[in-house]
């Protein structure tokens, strides 16, 4: 169990880190007692990764290469999972590609 | 604080005050910060759980959506920029539409049609607590309340639980008014005229309707003088219960029908058939609220009083819209409705309607001992062409082999030319005097106008004329006359009704006690 950890991953799902995939990132985020956060450049600016709202407003479109980093009690663990969660496509069905 | 005004039906209640005038769209702002702030909580909350209870009925790609923005909502990132604005000084609702529209601008403001999109989510999401903010808790009374405002429309009384008490205190208004008389019959305490306007509606207050006055923020000695009052009403109300079996006999020996007067077919579910002498007027106009009821449920609602009264007579009245009671779809918008297209003026007027309600008493008239009358008949012209279109509808029933029974068809008479001029209508089954209108028309004082409710007064020398000529007519010409109108059921009139030779009255059910009790004080 570290204190801090930091990872990147490539955002693959069709319209980015956005509304559903969003309420997925935070929910699975909140669940850990580390503090998270995301970032699309690694000088930041950071964002809470806990926070929809802050999460949305990261503004991360499919390509993105999202940085995630977790500081406290269980930080590598919420940062494997998370990347886990982008790299699965959120769990969304593949074929399924909502519009806008 | 003692607000003064006119007893509109008698009865004591105790209760929270209740704003009947509340803007239903306009948040109402409150004290102080704290309670700004409560307030944005539990509109939030509300959202929430509304938004909830609908994910969970939506298929997943709706479920979703709604999922996201419970996710927004529960975010204190999104709130917390209206909270602060309410620690400043800001209402709930200016707070929150600023802080969402912010959010929003900085959607709108993205180059990703993706992102763009979301704007219409935020601007959903603003709205739904806006509408919970705006909505009030308590939009509907607590029960026992006193509804308090300056009118209150009918369907609002109807729609009131007055089983567990509560009354009506209005600034405007009026004891005859259509209100007062259903507020009578249910027993409601209503006061009407209040000469002021009531500053604060919160907390609780005594409502004195026999008297007519209203106390707010009662002190200890005045709940304890109202809980007395409101005492020996309700022994004086019991001693008037014992003359409720009897029949109604004067003082000198004079037999006295009393009937009741109804609007609702529910409303005979809490009268004993025995204690009255059958159904005076039922009023149709309810049946007719918000849309118009077709043939079935008006024979229904016709079926089930006559089958309550078994052989007594119930009387009931062809619909009389227009004047004080507007029916969407059906009146029409009028600068003077009283003397405008009202009663059977609007019923010939619109004979589509009139004939479905004209098949239905005709159906339901072997069900029982049914009497029908016309309102507003003014000239005997209309009564023929009403009774006219009763035996075409009755031929073209009994062509198709439905049972049916042709009712006696009586008139009101409530209109002045009716009541100077009875001889034009020997012909007619019955009258029923409708005091109220015949009164308003008699003054010249509109009924629903508190500034001239003074002149309305049945026991003018004038309308106690007409009363006594057309009973005077009617007995020479084997016409029975009764009276329906409010005068019926008010001991101060009921003497000078029976002087002027009426033996026949309906009463608002509530007032049947009591006006058989009047009745036995009479020497006649």
């Amino acid at each position: 169990m570290s204190a801090a950890a930091e990872a990147t991953v490539l955002i693959t799902h069709d319209v980015g880190l956005h509304a559903r995939p969003s309420v997925k990132f935070t929910k699975l985020a909140k669940t850990f007692a580390a503090d998270v956060e995301i970032a699309l450049a690694a000088n930041g600016p950071w964002f809470d990764a806990k926070s929809i709202v802050k999460v949305m407003a990261a503004k991360a479109p499919k390509g993105t290469v999202l940085h995630i980093r977790a500081s406290g009690s269980g930080a590598d663990d919420a940062v494997r999972a998370l990347i886990d969660l982008v790299q699965r496509d959120f769990d969304e069905d593949a074929g399924h590609v909502r519009s806008a | 604080m003692r607000i003064e005004g006119v007893p509109a039906s008698a009865g004591y209640a105790e209760g929270p005050l209740f704003d009947l005038d509340r803007p239903p769209v306009v948040y109402a702002g409150k004290a102080t910060a704290t309670e700004e702030k409560t307030s944005l909580e539990t509109a939030i909350g509300m959202a929430v759980s509304r938004l909830t209870a609908m994910a969970e009925a939506a298929d997943s790609d709706a479920a979703g959506i709604l999922e996201f923005h419970i996710a927004m909502l529960e975010d204190d990132a999104l709130s917390g920029p209206a909270f602060a604005s309410i620690a400043s000084g800001r209402t709930a609702d200016v707070a929150w539409r600023e802080a969402l529209d912010a959010e929003i601008a900085g959607y709108e403001a993205s180059d990703q049609d993706y992102f763009r999109a979301r704007a219409t989510d935020l601007r959903d999401i603003r709205d739904q607590v806006l509408r919970a903010l705006t909505e009030d808790v308590d939009s509907t009374a607590p029960t026992g309340a006193i509804l308090c405002g300056e009118d209150i429309a009918p369907t609002r009384f109807l729609e009131t639980d007055w089983s567990h008490g509560g009354g009506i205190a209005l600034k405007a208004g009026s004891t005859a008014s259509h209100v007062a008389m259903l507020a009578r019959s249910r027993g409601v305490p209503m006061v009407v005229g209040l000469r002021e306007t009531l500053a604060s509606l919160a907390g609780m207050a005594l409502l004195d309707a026999e008297h007519g006055s209203i106390v707010l923020a009662p002190s200890p000695a005045e709940i304890g003088a109202f809980r007395q009052l409101s005492s020996s009403f309700a022994a004086r109300q019991g001693m008037a219960q014992r003359f409720l079996a009897r029949p109604a006999v004067t003082k000198a020996g004079t037999a006295v029908r009393v009937q009741v007067n109804i609007a609702d077919p529910s409303d005979v579910d809490g009268i004993d058939i025995a204690t009255c002498d059958g159904v005076g007027l039922m009023r149709t106009e309810f049946l007719f609220g918000k849309n118009l009821p077709d043939e079935e449920t008006q024979y229904r609602a016709y079926r089930k009083v006559l089958e309550w009264a078994g052989d007594k007579p119930v009387t009931i009245r062809t619909v009389d819209a227009g004047g004080d009671k507007p029916v969407p779809g059906f009146t029409v918008e009028e600068g003077n409705p009283f003397l405008g297209l009202r009663g059977i003026r609007l019923s010939l007027a619109r004979l589509d309607i009139f004939r479905v309600q004209i098949r239905a008493l005709l159906r339901a008239a072997p069900h029982g001992n049914l009497r029908v009358m016309f309102p507003m008949i003014a000239m005997a012209d209309e009564y023929v062409s009403a009774a006219a279109l009763f035996a075409e509808e009755q031929a073209a029933l009994a062509a198709r082999g439905v049972a049916l029974k042709m009712p006696p068809l009586g008139i009101m008479v409530e209109v002045p030319s009716v009541a100077i001029a009875p001889e034009a209508f020997a012909g007619v089954a019955f009258f029923s005097i409708g005091s109220n209108d015949l009164t308003q028309y008699v003054m010249a004082a509109a009924r629903d106008n508190a500034a001239v409710a003074h002149l309305n007064s049945v026991r003018h020398p004038a309308v106690l004329r007409l009363i006594g000529s057309v009973t005077a007519f009617g007995q020479e010409n084997g016409i029975p006359v009764s009276l329906c109108g409010d005068a019926g059921g008010d001991p101060a009139a009921i003497p000078s009704l029976l002087e002027a030779g009426l033996r026949d009255l309906s009463v608002a059910p509530a007032q049947l006690a009591m006006a058989k009790a009047a009745i036995s004080h009479v020497s006649v």
